[in-house]
Order: C-alpha cells, then sequence, then structure tokens
C-alpha cells in the first residue's frame, strides 16, 4: 500500500491515500489540486476520519467543490471539482 | 426490464439490511464498553469503598474520550493544519476550549479545590514542545489525539502510543552514554539536595535534570503574581483574564488575520454588510465553524474543571493527599515511590501513566529497579490493573470508541508501512519531549495555560515551532514523491 495518484481520463485524477493518516490525505490532496487545471475532477480515496474535516475546510476556502462524499466498509471515496 | 428493477431493488435492500446490522453491532458495542466499565465499578465499589478513587479517574476518562472524539479534538491539527493546508478550524476550537477552560478552573481554584500545580518556568519547556511538536506532526496526532484515534480503530496510534511509553521510559531511566550531555552544574546540585543513593541522583541524564536544574526553577500563576488579595477576583483576573483570555484573543485575531479573513471574507461580503461589521461577521463565522470542536471544548473544559474538584474531595473525604496512601492502606505496596505515591495528577494528564506501563511491564520483566528519580521517588509502577491515571487513558480509548461506534465511524484501519514509521518516531520523539517538558499537549499546555501557569504558553511556543519545522519537512517529502509521479 503506497500513496497513487493518477490521471484516469481527460480531466479526472485518482488519489489514493488509504492507510495514511494525518496530515498525509490533506497534504496530498492540497498539492494534487494544485497540479490540476480549473473544471478538473480528484477522486479521493481515503479512510483516515480527522482528515475529511481538514479537506471540506480546505475546499471551502479554495472555492473547490465536493461533488460527491461515497462511503463504504473500506473508506471514503470522494470527488472534488477543482475551481 | 423488471427483472433488472427487481434484482437492483433487492440489492438495495441488502445494502440496508447491512448497512443496519452494522450500526446494531455498534451500539451493542458502545453498551457492551460503558457496561463493562460500570461493572468494573460496582465490583471494585463492593470489594473496597476507596477503589471509587479509581473509579473517578475512569469515568472522567470516558468522557474526555467522547469529547475527544466528538469534536476530533486534536492539537497536532491544530497547530499543523493552519501551518500545513492554511485550515484554521481546530485552533479556533481548542482556543475557545482553553478560555471556557480558564473560567471553570478560576471557580474552582477560587473554592479552593483545585489540584493543579504550576511547573517550573523555564527554557526546557520551549525546547520539550519543539521535540513533542515535531513528534505530534510524524505521529499524525497528539498525545491525546493519538487516545482517540485509538479508540476510532485507528491501528498507527496504537504503534504512538506504544512508542510513547518505551521512549519516555528509557529516556527518565537511562545511564550510560547519556551521561556525557549532563552539565556539571546539574551533578554538583543534585548531589548538595543529598537524596537517597538508591535513586542514583548522579547517575543518568534525567535524575540529574530533575534534581539538579528542574527542582531549582521558579513556579507560580498569574494569580499570585497580582498580589490581588481576594482569592476568586485574583484566579479570574490572574488565571483566567491575564494568563488565558487576553492572549487567545490575541491569537484569534491573528489567525483571522492571516488565516481565515483573505479566503473567507468575499463570502460574507455577499451579504451586505461592510466595515467593521463585516469583520465582525468575519470573526464570527470564523469561531461558528469550529462549533463541534468548541462543544468539545465545553464538554472538556467543565469535565476537566470538575474532575480536579471530585478528586480533591474524594482525598479530604480519605484523608490522603495521593493515591498511593490509599493503595498501601488496602495492602497495595508493589510498584509504590520511597515516599509511598504513585502518579496521581488530580487532574487530565496524559503521558506519565502512559509511560508507567511501559515501565511497568519492563521491572516486571526485570529490566530495572525503579532505582531513579522519575519512578523511584515521584511516580512508581503501580501495576496497571490499580492505576489510577492510567485507567483514565484506557478509558479515554474506550470513551472516543463510545462515541465512534454510536456515529458508525469505527473501523480497523491498518498503516502503511511508512505510516507505521512516522507513528513509532514521532511517538518516540514525543515520549521525550513531555519528559523535558514535564508534559505533553495537555499536562504541559492546556492544563497549565487554562490554570494560570505562564509555561504552559512557553510549551505551546515549542510545539508552534515543532510543528511548523515538521510541515516544512513533509512538504519537501511529499513534493518529493509526487514529483516522482509524474502524470502531468
Amino acid at each position: 500500500m503506497a500513496v497513487q495518484f493518477k490521471k484516469e481520463a481527460e480531466g479526472i485524477y485518482l488519489l489514493d491515500v488509504k492507510g495514511y493518516v494525518c496530515p498525509h490525505p490533506q497534504l496530498y490532496t492540497k498539492k494534487s489540486l494544485e497540479k490540476m487545471k480549473s473544471g478538473d475532477m480528484l477522486d479521493l480515496v481515503f479512510d483516515n476520519p480527522s482528515s475529511a474535516e481538514s479537506i471540506i475546510s480546505m475546499c471551502e476556502a479554495e472555492g473547490n467543490e465536493i461533488m460527491e462524499k461515497g462511503k463504504d466498509a473500506n473508506g471514503m471515496r470522494w470527488r472534488i471539482k477543482k475551481a | 426490464m423488471a427483472s433488472t428493477e427487481s434484482e437492483m431493488g433487492a440489492v438495495l435492500q441488502s445494502a440496508v439490511v447491512v448497512q443496519k446490522n452494522l450500526e446494531r453491532r455498534n451500539q451493542m458495542w458502545a453498551f457492551a464498553i460503558v457496561g463493562f466499565l460500570a461493572l468494573i465499578t460496582i465490583w471494585s465499589y463492593a470489594v473496597d469503598v476507596r477503589y471509587v478513587y479509581l473509579a473517578t479517574y475512569i469515568w472522567f476518562g470516558l468522557i474526555y474520550g467522547m469529547a475527544l472524539q466528538y469534536g476530533r479534538f486534536c492539537m497536532a491539527s491544530a497547530f499543523r493544519d493552519l501551518f500545513a493546508v492554511g485550515v484554521p478550524r481546530m485552533t479556533v476550537g481548542i482556543i475557545i476550549a482553553l478560555v471556557l477552560f480558564s473560567l471553570v478552573s478560576a471557580v474552582v481554584t477560587g473554592a479552593g479545590q483545585s489540584t493543579f500545580h504550576p511547573l517550573p518556568y523555564g527554557y526546557q519547556s520551549v525546547i520539550g514542545g519543539v521535540i513533542f511538536g515535531v513528534g505530534m506532526v510524524f505521529a499524525g496526532g497528539c498525545a491525546s489525539g493519538s487516545l482517540y484515534k485509538s479508540g476510532e480503530g485507528t491501528v498507527a496510534s496504537w504503534l504512538v502510543i506504544l512508542s510513547l511509553s518505551f521512549s519516555q521510559t528509557w529516556f527518565a531511566t537511562a545511564g550510560g552514554w547519556l551521561n556525557y550531555f549532563v552539565p556539571a552544574s546539574w551533578t554538583a546540585s543534585a548531589a548538595a539536595k543529598n537524596l537517597p543513593a538508591q535513586l542514583s541522583p548522579t547517575n543518568g541524564w534525567y535524575n540529574q535534570y530533575m534534581a539538579g536544574y528542574i527542582w531549582n526553577l521558579p513556579a507560580t500563576t498569574v494569580a499570585v503574581l497580582t498580589h490581588i488579595k481576594n482569592q476568586f477576583l485574583a484566579d479570574f483576573v490572574g488565571n483566567a483574564l491575564i494568563n488565558t483570555i487576553l492572549p487567545a484573543v490575541l491569537i484569534l485575531a491573528v489567525v483571522y488575520v492571516f488565516w481565515y479573513r483573505k479566503s473567507h471574507l468575499k463570502n460574507i461580503a455577499k451579504s451586505g454588510a461592510r466595515g467593521w461589521r463585516l469583520e465582525l461577521l468575519g470573526c464570527w463565522s470564523m469561531i461558528s465553524a469550529s462549533r463541534r470542536t468548541a462543544i468539545a471544548g465545553l464538554v472538556i473544559g467543565v469535565a476537566a474543571g470538575l474532575h480536579m474538584w471530585v478528586i480533591e474531595g474524594l482525598r479530604h473525604v480519605f484523608g490522603v493527599i495521593n493515591a498511593g496512601e490509599l493503595l498501601k492502606a488496602m495492602g497495595h505496596t508493589s510498584g509504590l515511590s520511597i515516599q509511598d505515591t504513585v502518579f496521581d495528577p488530580g487532574y487530565w494528564y496524559i503521558t506519565t501513566q502512559e509511560a508507567q506501563w511501559s515501565g511497568w511491564l519492563l521491572r516486571v520483566l526485570g529490566f530495572h529497579e525503579m532505582r531513579n528519580i522519575f519512578y523511584g521517588l515521584q511516580n512508581g509502577l503501580p501495576n496497571p490493573l490499580l492505576n489510577p491515571p492510567g485507567w483514565m487513558s484506557i478509558s479515554i480509548i474506550l470513551g472516543s470508541s463510545v462515541m465512534a461506534r454510536l456515529s458508525n465511524e469505527f473501523r480497523l484501519k491498518l498503516p502503511t508501512l511508512e505510516t507505521a514509521i512516522w507513528a513509532l518516531l514521532g511517538g518516540a520523539l514525543m515520549g521525550i519531549g513531555a519528559r523535558i517538558g514535564i508534559g505533553c499537549n495537555i499536562g504541559a499546555f492546556f492544563i497549565p495555560v487554562a490554570n494560570g501557569d505562564p509555561s504552559g504558553w512557553l510549551f505551546g511556543l515549542g510545539l508552534g515551532i515543532g510543528a511548523y519545522l515538521c510541515v516544512r519537512f513533509y512538504n519537501w517529502w511529499i513534493n518529493r514523491r509526487m514529483a516522482k509521479e509524474d502524470i502531468f
């Protein structure tokens, strides 16, 4: 298990930080979004609940929109649209 | 088509059943945990009424754990997220909690029911804070944060606590090469105190640090320094207002101006507000965004104040000043210090009791014999089943677990190898920082600050510096990792 950051399709990226605790999920998310273009989508897969609160606040401040907040037994899968 | 629809319906129905089963199982676990603690309380009370002292720590621990998990109350997050991702939510929540706790503490102190003792005032608080601050960012949680995250099922946090425990015992008991770092003045000062030879006062870094340096430092509260005769007024003005509320307002103003205002004011301006009204609305928006942490802070503040009150009351009732005397009277003499004491702060504290777990285990295995100041004179090494603050730490984990179960957030999460290494390293640094600073983010920062002890701010300053340095490191580390993923 290591961090995965890959392009899934044009304008859609996947960041998988399962197994990582604070501050890795929020830092990787921030840096991934910085690399992406406006309108691109980030599918974020993580399982550290504390990071969720920070990512929400971070997206609010930056104006990025959290389009979906999926949750299952393996953790969370969110889709974030870069402003 | 109809068949597809019915298949989808069946899948949805089974998903609902799975979810309901999970919720029911979680609720049963929550009740089982509380029931287990209730059974221990009732059984121990039936054996000997004096065990109520231990039960007090258990139930306050449960409240702390539940509140910590509810508010995701983590001081690593408070310092780190501000620097790392520009999110001030936790910083604001913890500052609000400090203000509320300082008011409760002023009442408790004014009523003469406080168990608080100010920490020695000196530069070691900053140094300990820096080491602890670096450690807590590596570890992904502070000492109290790692306890609540353990209760949520985060295995990395279990590793943090393990490492924090062993590093403290090593640091507090080791001699050998560590002696080379002891200034001659500490050795001379420690020797001059004529401590019993069995404590090895002039051997080992930590022994000489305590007896030759720490004990020579002044310790006081702002209430005492104000020389106000009325006790209540002195506590409210000195401890709450001067030591906590004014610095807290200053920190909130700095956080608002440098972190919150730029990103949020544009949205608030849409309401039509301008000038001072706009700024006030901005401040309120920043504070209300931390509502959950502030509610947790309120609960923790009230509980921490009551905890001091209840323990002080029990000490009066049983005619003791330390739980060690109670243990001795009940026939439990193993692991008492040479003063017949054990670690018994009388308030919310985290790290020392966790050091005792590894200290006790290593003693049972024959690695040391309490020939040191930390265990032999100050804290003792009681059986973990009879260690009141030890039970508090266990019930913080259990309280967090109850809360996480009730909100269906409990899940066993295995760390990656990288996370496990950071957890062990961070826990070890936190352990060493806590011993140098005589406490962690709770015992050396949260509790002292809210009880009028300025040394708490020194430790807090260290936490900020340490967290900033570690965030800089992580930024470099993650940039390096991301650069390898050449997808742009």
